[in-house]
């Protein structure tokens, strides 16, 4: 019972939050409606979130007539079904890593921002790796490269860490600053260093064997079960084990950490590169699965990373679900682009307007007339925290 | 003026207030007539806050009603209150630091020369006016962030006085305050008093009820236990009143025996945060079985000294010896394990993670060793063994093991410190203020633990601030004064005249008293200075009053 509560008063405020967004973005729809349907359509965000979930998951409850009527019934298709389901889980897996790359710093009051260059890096060392080892046997190559590419990002987070932990660098400012000169360096390398001759655009060499297999469906690849299998292990890591109180004990109160005897340094250091290798393996799944590394490779799971880690507050089942919510809305987007003929890009609204909603818990709280016992989530002090805490 | 003699300016009649589960307030009664200091005594929990919050009009009364100067009112809420003459100056002040003394005066009660600008001429005209009337002349344009906490203090009261408050209810006024800044702020409440204005005292410190109250009623779990006069009553009536069993405010502490020392300090020197040395070459050791007791003003370098014992901070030189071994520079764990316990002055700082479950408290220092850890797993089994054993040894009054440390009372998150540092077999036992901010029945319970320590063969080092307690306790007394240990005294035959004197000067001669006193009050910013902060009369500054420098401050090591 006691459970059971905990679980409702830690998901009250995600859930109401996502319930806005959708809210606040079905307003944005409505008003959006006269450019694309020509007049103004109130029915619209019913129909595009229908669609968004009907490509997320194959479902569908609502059937459109040819009038325009809308009528409610449920329609399974299992065939469908299961495709949509795994371009969910496909997509969810480099979030949920993301996530908790972020999620696990917040355990230690560290806010990393550097999910997105320890992506980079992770995708990068994986890249080259894979082309390294492509022509080796399946298994030695994939293993090689992923472990290539966890190793990638597990420095990548490690460098902000040291940075924190000796001089008293703040990870927030170090971390954004990485995140360019990852991009940017990466840049210049595929260009210059690690090009190929052949392609028409600058890109390394083809990974061969080290190309993640695909388990299950069209493109249910290895990765999913890289990412399924690092969320117990996260949690049995925090929670269960000694380090993992050592981390949480850091985040909550440092000084309190220094009198019970732990190192809060060695912690950071440790923390900031757990967070890396998570976001670093991310990238890895990415490119592995792309099978090279282009010169020219945006990605925004590193972000999407906060909004997981938060939506999740932070706990690995948490982070698991909001990577799969979110891993939904982007497998999704595409049949809402074609059915309703919304712009794929209000996903990304409505995933901004949630992570607004989770920032004013104070606000939602008031709203709904929800009772509570924090104003401000524990994750949330991470990112207010003052400069160079840790490096007492 | 149309008031009879015998019409109180406040009564509280029958005032019942139930919350799901606890009955707060339980028909109390309470009588304050003009003029008088009144003081409300009671335990952590007793009911005196939800009783002040009703007549504040924050909280209403289930049953029962107020009574202002003989007739019936009700009281809505803190504007009303304030309307009504009621003012509360909260434990916490209520300033703005970046505003100055007249700004933070008229926030919420602007004296407006027209409709849209403040007269602050006028305003300043009843600032200073007040001040001198009451005492405490003081500067209205100085910023209130640059004042010591005793004047900031008398801003609130000037805040309460502005908006021609009769009834001022002062929560835990002491609590901040050096010995100084007490006797200074009850002068003021005197005078306040003297003129007419009813003053609501509340505190659990026995002696300060003693000294300033002309009428004390104690609250024990909701209910009037009983009234007294000062004068007819003493601290041990008032502590069993308050606690409703007879309690030993001096514990027995038998006789010690101490054996070869076990904590050798020789030449230590430490510096502060700022590099500031601030513990200049101090040496003594504390012997197996004898409490030794480090009595000081706050601030005179003993932080340095407990931090640099336990491992916090690096000692810049001299050297440390813990059991016959050279242990100095050792970190926390190092020092742990050679069997040293500290429990440190700022509980919420060190001594907890609020937010953790109590459960994890208590192995807090021993999580790594077995048998609450398995190679390099929790046993989560173990741990909750621990913790039901400690909450029934230590009687730390709790739902559950798994609560967030944080919804406890302040006396029983020090009890689970202690009850986890006094767990070990010890070599040395460091305690840094370990009664700060507990009510009587707490601090005996401590005071006894610490005792069986003693006589278990423990060398205890105490650091207080609390005079009293030092006295009480320590086999032997160092007194600290500027970095430096000035004088080494026999506990049980220490005169606390003495001790007060070293304290406040570093010097056993009388003469150096008033020098000291004037400058201990130096670094208050106000006009005409030289006189404002009257040399205390002719007696020891009051060293026993306890809990001087900086206020705690809860949490820093947690959000800041």
């Amino acid at each position: 019972m006691s459970v059971v509560r905990r679980i409702w008063s830690l998901s009250v405020i995600p859930l109401a939050s996502i319930v806005l967004a959708l809210l606040v973005g079905s307003i944005l729809i409505i008003a959006s409606s006269p450019a694309s349907q020509g007049s103004l359509d109130f029915f619209l965000p019913i129909r595009a979130y229908e669609s968004l979930f009907e490509g997320a998951t194959g479902l569908s409850f609502l059937n459109i007539e040819d009038d325009g009527v809308l009528a409610f019934g449920l329609s399974v298709d299992v065939e469908r079904a299961l495709r949509a389901l795994t371009s969910t889980i496909v997509a969810a897996a480099p979030l949920i890593l993301t996530g908790l790359a972020v999620g696990v710093g917040f355990k230690a009051g560290l806010f990393n921002i550097g999910g997105t260059g320890q992506v980079l890096v992770g995708g990068f060392f994986a890249a080259l790796a894979g082309a390294a080892v492509a022509d080796q046997p399946v298994p030695v190559a994939v293993t090689l490269a992923v472990l290539a590419g966890a190793f990638g990002g597990a420095l990548y987070g490690f460098i902000p860490g040291a940075l924190k932990a000796f001089t008293g660098a703040h990870e927030v400012v170090v971390t954004i600053m990485l995140n360019s000169l990852a991009a940017f360096a990466i840049v210049g390398l595929v260009n210059d260093v690690f090009k190929i001759p052949g392609p028409t655009f600058a890109r390394t060499g083809n990974i061969g064997n080290a190309a993640l297999p695909i388990l299950f469906g069209r493109d249910g690849s290895l990765g999913v079960l890289i990412a399924l299998a690092i969320v117990p292990i996260a949690y049995f890591l925090i929670y269960r084990t000694t380090l993992g109180f050592e981390i949480r004990t850091v985040g909550a109160n440092p000084s309190a950490a220094r009198y019970a005897g732990m190192s809060p340094r060695w912690l950071i250091v440790f923390t900031l590169s757990l967070c890396g290798l998570f976001a670093g393996l991310a990238g890895t799944i990415e490119i592995l699965t792309l099978g090279y590394y282009p010169a020219v490779f945006g990605t925004t799971i590193g972000f999407a990373g906060i909004t997981v880690a938060l939506l999740g507050r932070s706990h690995p089942f948490g982070i698991l679900f909001a990577g799969i919510l979110l891993g939904g809305m982007r497998a999704g987007a595409p049949a809402m682009q074609i059915q309703a003929d919304i712009p794929i890009e209000i996903i990304d609204v409505i995933q901004g307007l949630i992570l607004l909603f989770l920032a004013a818990e104070l606000v939602i709280r008031r709203l709904l007339r929800i009772r509570g016992e924090s104003v401000t989530p524990g994750e949330l002090q991470s990112v207010s925290r003052s400069y160079g805490e840790g490096s007492a | 003026m149309t008031q009879t003699v015998s019409a109180p300016a406040l009564e509280m009649r029958g005032i019942t207030k139930r919350y799901p589960g606890v009955v707060a307030n339980d028909h109390i009664d309470l009588q304050v007539k003009p003029g008088e200091i009144h003081a409300l005594l009671g335990e952590n929990g007793a009911g005196k806050s939800t009783l002040m919050n009703i007549l504040y009009g924050l909280a209403a009364p289930d049953e029962g009603e107020i009574h202002l100067d003989g007739s019936p009112v009700r009281i809505s809420g803190p504007s009303d209150a304030i309307a009504r003459g009621i003012s509360m100056v909260h434990q916490h002040f209520m300033l703005v630091p970046v505003l100055s003394v007249a700004d933070n005066i008229l926030l919420g009660e602007e004296t407006m020369a027209n409709p849209i600008f403040l007269d602050r001429n006028e305003a300043h005209r009843r600032i200073v006016e007040l001040g001198e009337r009451f005492g405490f002349e003081i500067d209205p344009e100085v910023k209130v962030g640059s004042l010591s906490v005793g004047w900031q203090q008398r801003v609130e009261i000037l805040k309460a006085l502005y908006r021609e408050a009769r009834i001022l209810v002062l929560d835990e006024p002491t609590a901040v305050l050096t010995p100084q800044e007490t006797k200074e702020i009850f002068e003021v409440l005197r005078r306040l008093a003297a003129e007419g204005h009813s003053i609501i005292f509340i505190s659990h410190k026995l002696y300060e009820v003693l000294e300033i109250a002309d009428r004390i009623t104690v609250i024990r779990r909701g209910k009037v236990v009983g009234s007294r006069i000062p004068s007819e009553t003493d601290e041990d009536d008032l502590a069993a009143l308050m606690v409703g069993r007879n309690v030993q405010l001096v514990v027995d502490r038998g006789e010690s025996h101490p054996a070869e020392p076990n904590l050798v300090v020789s030449g230590l020197t430490v510096s502060d945060d700022r590099g500031h040395v601030a513990v200049k070459g101090v040496s003594f050791d504390v012997r197996a079985g004898e409490i030794f007791g480090i009595a000081g003003v706050a601030g005179n370098g003993q932080d340095e000294l407990v931090e640099a014992l336990t491992g916090l901070r690096r000692p810049t030189s001299g050297t440390v010896e813990l059991g016959g071994k050279i242990v100095t520079g050792a970190g926390p764990r190092a020092l742990q394990r050679a069997g040293m316990s500290f429990v440190p002055g700022d509980r919420h700082r060190f001594g907890l993670v609020l937010g953790f479950p109590l459960e994890d408290n208590l192995v807090l220092t021993q999580y790594d060793e077995p048998p609450y850890s398995r190679g390099l797993l929790r046993n989560d089994a173990a741990i909750r063994e621990r913790a039901s054993q400690a909450i029934s040894e230590f009687d730390i009054r709790t739902p559950s093991a798994t609560v967030a440390t944080s919804t406890l009372s302040g006396g029983n998150q020090q009890k689970a410190v202690v009850a986890r540092e006094f767990t070990r077999d010890l070599t040395a036992l460091v305690l840094d203020q370990p009664t700060r901010g507990l009510d009587v029945g707490s601090i005996e319970f401590i005071h006894r633990q610490v005792i069986a320590k003693r006589d278990a063969g423990a060398a205890i080092l105490l650091v207080s601030a609390e005079l009293d307690e030092v006295m009480e306790m320590s086999d032997r007394i160092a007194v600290m004064y500027r970095g430096e240990i000035v004088a080494l005294v026999d506990g049980p035959t220490a005169q606390r005249e003495e001790i007060g004197l070293l304290m406040a000067t570093g010097r056993r001669e009388e003469a150096a008293l008033v020098a000291a006193t004037t400058s201990m009050a130096a670094d208050a910013p106000v006009i005409d200075h030289s006189e404002a902060p009257a040399p205390a009369p002719r007696q020891p500054p009051a060293p026993d009053e306890p809990d001087p420098g900086e206020p705690a401050e809860p949490d820093t090591g947690d959000r800041s």
